[in-house]
């Protein structure tokens, strides 16, 4: 059989140890972070170098199976689900800091290494990495690459291609590349990050470090209802101030945070915001009095101030914790992520609570409210008949209200199996069929994570006029050609 | 919103010039290639869209071609690329006309598309702090329908004229890189057309977006060669309240010549020797940028080989007087000379010495020529490094850039040969190499064609050539723009 050829021969260009075929332990991988998708890998390779993934790779296309990349596999979509047929590379051996280089602001680190380490490697000299997915003590820069990971900061910060500098990577047909935000021509650094592994693997990054700002301010306002905070952000945003972090939950999410970590916000809030100011002191100050003006004109009726790490991590708690935090208030959730321009948060919610309401379907409330970053949380009872296709319904209906209103389908969690369906709704043909023109391009024979993004696998075909020759297919004797 | 603006036509470009051929019947690709047995010409007219014949301002890197259509939508520009591609035209897309003259010239260009009637600002959602706008709109028009609403387009581009698609196509950014990112941070979604006419759209409306690839980012820098950019979305920022530009001039490097710190005059002749800037302005770069005043730009200017450098730093936003105090100290302490506060914008001319002000020096976001514009671009501990390179060649280059984006633009005299050029050009390559420069040749005279390598060794080439065939197997887009013949 075809892979289990192809497993003898990968084994002999790893380590010993590093292919994994026996099937309980291939159970191990079998779902990242979107754990109703499963599916158990073919094999399972941990390469420690970019030229053992090379060799891989290259073993796949000479056998035309296909391979998926995974880091920690906390991803959310279902962007690192195996293939029965295929090679999961899993890079978890691979979590080397290469080189702090402060004076260049600037790290080189191999794919493996989390994004929390990063920052934990220069925090001392006053530096760290802004992407902060709130997976970040455990999911790899590796994943971020792949996902275009965000965070609660990417408001003022942006996301990992923006903090990406160049990018070794294997493509698809197994050769090693350097993408570099120097290249002239085409950013295809910029149309990499992001690509959810379909245009290849990561193999090592070089991540812009950032100079730890001098003071970080942190608020917590409560407020009686979600329309009164959504009104501050709007006065906030528009008063010329851009925070490094607004995030807002609802009622619902309140309690789910105080039932798990007991938070203690403040009783009886319909909404919490949570505003983090930082930058230069001097800036922060008079930012932060404006802030707080804003807060209690537009109803707050009770303002926390943190200025000390600790009392900021007290505040950030119950934002932190609110996903796991809903398995307290309900038995199964399902985390939605979609983008909606901020202005038309307001309508939103109200037509999210519409919708919970007609299906007897509870949805907790948690986002980014600067960028419009919703992540409403599914609540269902998964023993009781027919309550998980009616929370399956409302998450999609979500999706439906964010593209009506000009936002997208995902803001940070990716596309991977779950969504691509709505890839359609949000894209024409001729969008995806463009796209898929990059696809091609990197990876003609479709080996890379196949499956994922786009609903409808493109045709590549033969570039006219550009390979010359016998194909190897007629070749080898495996195709004739008429 | 429809906001229409007024974009003032590329110099030159009236001057229609009527040549022999332009009524031809050009043949397709194969037999029937030309649609319905039209001519290329009556095809394009045949789109409604208006079309002329091209004149002398209308040539490409000194290429001319036959035609020039002015769409007014993207759908008026798939219907001109289906036309082209039924008559096997090579076309070029053109905005303001202000970098035609960078990059190769094309194989061939028979159709020109200006895009001068994009020019409709289609959606200011400034609540939402993003605005959609076709891509002819010219960088200045769009400032100012923004800053009616105290907004901006972070991207301080260097020069006057320019489109929004043209900034895009040869992604060019200005001083303030250093905070907002170039054009490729700011850009949030894109319309296309392809080759083949295909209308194609990535991206969208809202900041945070992760939804499929990002076509925007590939069409960055891409320099017509994969399609036309009809319509941008872009992310903005509250125009900040309060500017203070701090800035210090560092002492002239030692030259050969005078064994000593150079005169400060541009005739200033020799070599920059030795370890070279009595400041090094590469350190003064990587403290500035380390700041936690966090300025949102710091700029060198310098006429190379001997000339006083120049450095200004900006600082804007919310408490900018105690912020442009803090950079004023940190450089008043690296160059040595305690500041002097200038008074609105006045700053000792010619002396040493820190100033600050609210108006930028005159030379700030200015390309530093225009004929013969080079771009070195190296990780900032290089940056001294870079500048001997330059300097030890002797000749007159005029630095300006970003210092501590470590990006410069380098302008030699116009009427620098090209055998000149190239040496320069390779020279300074092989000096900057090993620090992890990289050098490009943005403009030069392209008659007689010097034996430069514009590009230089791209190791992403095997990669864009394999994009590009996909995207223009016919090669008609902008054929040979790019490096690598791309």
């Amino acid at each position: 059989m075809t892979l289990d050829e192809l497993v003898r021969r990968v084994a002999g260009v790893l380590p010993p140890g590093a292919v994994i075929t026996d099937p309980v332990r291939l159970r191990t991988y079998e779902c990242d972070g979107l754990t109703h998708h499963r599916v158990v890998p073919g094999a399972v390779v941990l390469p420690e170098s970019a030229e053992q993934i090379a060799a891989v790779v290259r073993l796949c296309n000479e056998y035309g199976v296909p391979f998926v990349a995974r880091g920690a596999g906390t991803g959310l979509s279902g962007g690192a689900l195996p293939r029965t047929d295929g090679v999961l590379i899993v890079t978890s051996k691979m979590r080397r800091i290469l080189q702090v280089d402060l004076e260049n602001r600037r790290a080189v680190v191999e794919p493996g290494v989390t994004n929390l380490a990063i920052t934990e490697a220069v925090r001392e000299h006053g530096y760290y990495y802004a992407p902060d997915p709130s997976s970040q003590q455990v999911c790899t820069i590796g994943g971020n690459v792949a996902e275009n990971s965000g965070g609660a900061h990417c408001l003022k910060y942006g996301f990992t291609v923006n903090h990406v500098l160049a990018l070794e990577i294997v493509t698809p047909d197994g050769d090693v590349v350097t993408l570099d935000a120097d290249d002239p021509g085409y950013d295809l650094l910029g149309a990499f990050v992001g690509s959810e592994g379909t245009l290849g693997i990561t193999t090592k990054v070089t991540v812009r470090l950032s100079r730890a700002p001098q003071a970080v301010t942190t608020l917590l306002a409560a407020f009686e209802n979600i329309e009164q905070g959504g009104q501050a952000v709007s006065a906030i945003i528009g008063g010329g101030i851009v925070p490094a972090a607004i995030e807002m939950m609802d009622a619902l999410a309140i309690a789910a945070a105080e039932a798990a970590v007991a938070c203690g916000y403040p009783a009886g809030a319909g909404a919490v915001l949570i505003v983090e100011l930082d930058g230069p002191e001097a800036e922060v100050r008079r930012q932060f009095a404006e802030v707080e003006r804003v807060c209690r004109d537009s109803g707050a009726f009770e303002l926390r101030t943190a200025a000390e790490p600790e009392e900021r991590a007290a505040i950030w708690r119950g934002r932190k914790s609110a996903f796991a935090a809903v398995g307290r208030i309900s038995p199964a959730y399902i985390v939605q992520d979609g983008v909606v321009p901020r202005t038309a948060l307001p309508q939103v919610l109200a037509s999210i609570d519409r919708l919970s309401a007609e299906h007897g379907i509870r949805v907790a409330n948690v986002f980014h409210a600067g960028d419009g970053n919703l992540h409403p949380l599914v609540l269902f009872d998964d023993a009781e008949p027919g309550a998980g296709e009616r929370a399956e319904l409302v998450s999609g209906r979500i999706l439906d209200l964010c593209i009506e209103h000009g936002g997208s389908i995902t803001g940070e969690h990716g596309v991977g199996v779950d969504k691509s369906r709505y890839m359609p709704k949000m894209f024409t043909d001729d969008d995806l069929d463009t796209m898929q023109l990059v696809r091609c391009a990197f990876d003609p024979r479709g080996l890379s994570n196949p499956g994922k993004v786009f609903p409808t696998p493109r045709l590549c075909g033969e570039v006219p006029g550009v390979r010359k020759g016998v194909h190897p297919l007629v070749e080898s004797g495996r195709a004739e050609q008429f | 919103m429809d906001v229409p603006h007024e974009n003032t036509p590329r110099p030159g470009a009236e001057e229609v010039l009527r040549g022999p051929g332009a009524e031809e019947v050009l043949r397709g690709p194969g037999a029937g290639g030309a649609m319905g047995g039209l001519s290329a010409k009556e095809a394009l007219r045949a789109t409604g869209v208006t079309i002329r014949e091209a004149g002398s301002g209308d040539a490409v890197a000194g290429v001319m071609p036959r035609w020039v259509a002015l769409p007014e939508s993207t759908e008026e520009v798939a219907a001109l690329m289906r036309v082209s591609a039924g008559h096997d035209l090579a076309v070029v897309p053109v905005g303001g006309g202000t970098r035609l003259h960078w990059g190769n010239p094309p194989e061939r260009c028979d159709l020109l598309v200006d895009t001068c009637c994009l020019n409709e600002i289609l959606e200011h959602a400034s609540g939402d702090l993003v605005v959609r706008v076709q891509a002819g709109v010219t960088t200045e028009s769009l400032a100012e329908t923004l800053a009616a609403r105290g907004q901006e387009l972070a991207l301080d581009v260097p020069l006057g004229g320019a489109t929004v698609g043209g900034v895009l196509a040869t992604a060019v950014a200005g001083p303030r890189r250093l905070r907002y990112g170039t054009a490729r941070d700011l850009l949030i979604g894109v319309t296309v057309v392809l080759a083949d006419g295909t209308v194609a759209r990535s991206g969208g409306k809202v900041v945070k977006n992760v939804a499929g690839y990002d076509l925007g980012k590939l069409f960055t820098g891409s320099y017509g060669t994969l399609g036309i950019i009809t319509e941008a979305v872009f992310r903005l920022h509250p125009i900040a309240p309060a500017r203070r530009w701090i800035t210090a001039e560092l002492p002239a490097p030692r030259t050969a010549a005078t064994g000593s710190e150079g005169s400060g005059s541009p005739m200033g002749p020799g070599t920059v020797e030795g370890s070279g800037f009595p400041v090094s302005p590469g350190a003064v770069g990587v403290a500035l940028a380390a700041s936690q005043a966090e300025p949102s730009a710091v700029e060198l200017d310098w006429l190379a080989p001997s000339g006083v450098l120049t450095v200004s730093a900006l600082v804007e936003g919310a408490a900018t007087e105690g912020r442009a105090a803090a950079v004023r100290d940190l450089l008043g302490g690296m160059t040595g000379r305690p500041g002097t506060t200038g008074e609105s914008g006045e700053w000792p001319v010619g002396s040493y010495g820190v100033a600050e002000g609210d108006k930028a020096p005159d030379w700030w976001g200015v390309l530093p020529g225009e004929e013969v514009l080079l771009e070195l671009r190296v990780p900032p501990s290089g940056v001294d490094g870079a500048l001997r390179a330059v300097a030890r060649r002797g000749l007159p280059a005029r630095v300006r850039g970003s210092l501590a984006s470590a990006v410069l633009r380098i302008a030699l005299p116009p009427e620098t040969g090209g055998a000149e050029l190239a040496g320069f050009v390779s020279a300074v390559r092989e000096e900057s190499g090993p620090l992890g420069g990289r050098l490009t040749v943005l403009a030069a005279p392209h008659e007689p064609a010097p034996q430069v390598d514009r590009w230089g060794p791209v190791g992403t080439l095997p990669l864009m050539r394999r994009v590009k065939e996909r995207f223009d197997p016919d090669r008609r887009m902008s054929p040979g723009r790019l490096a690598g013949g791309i």
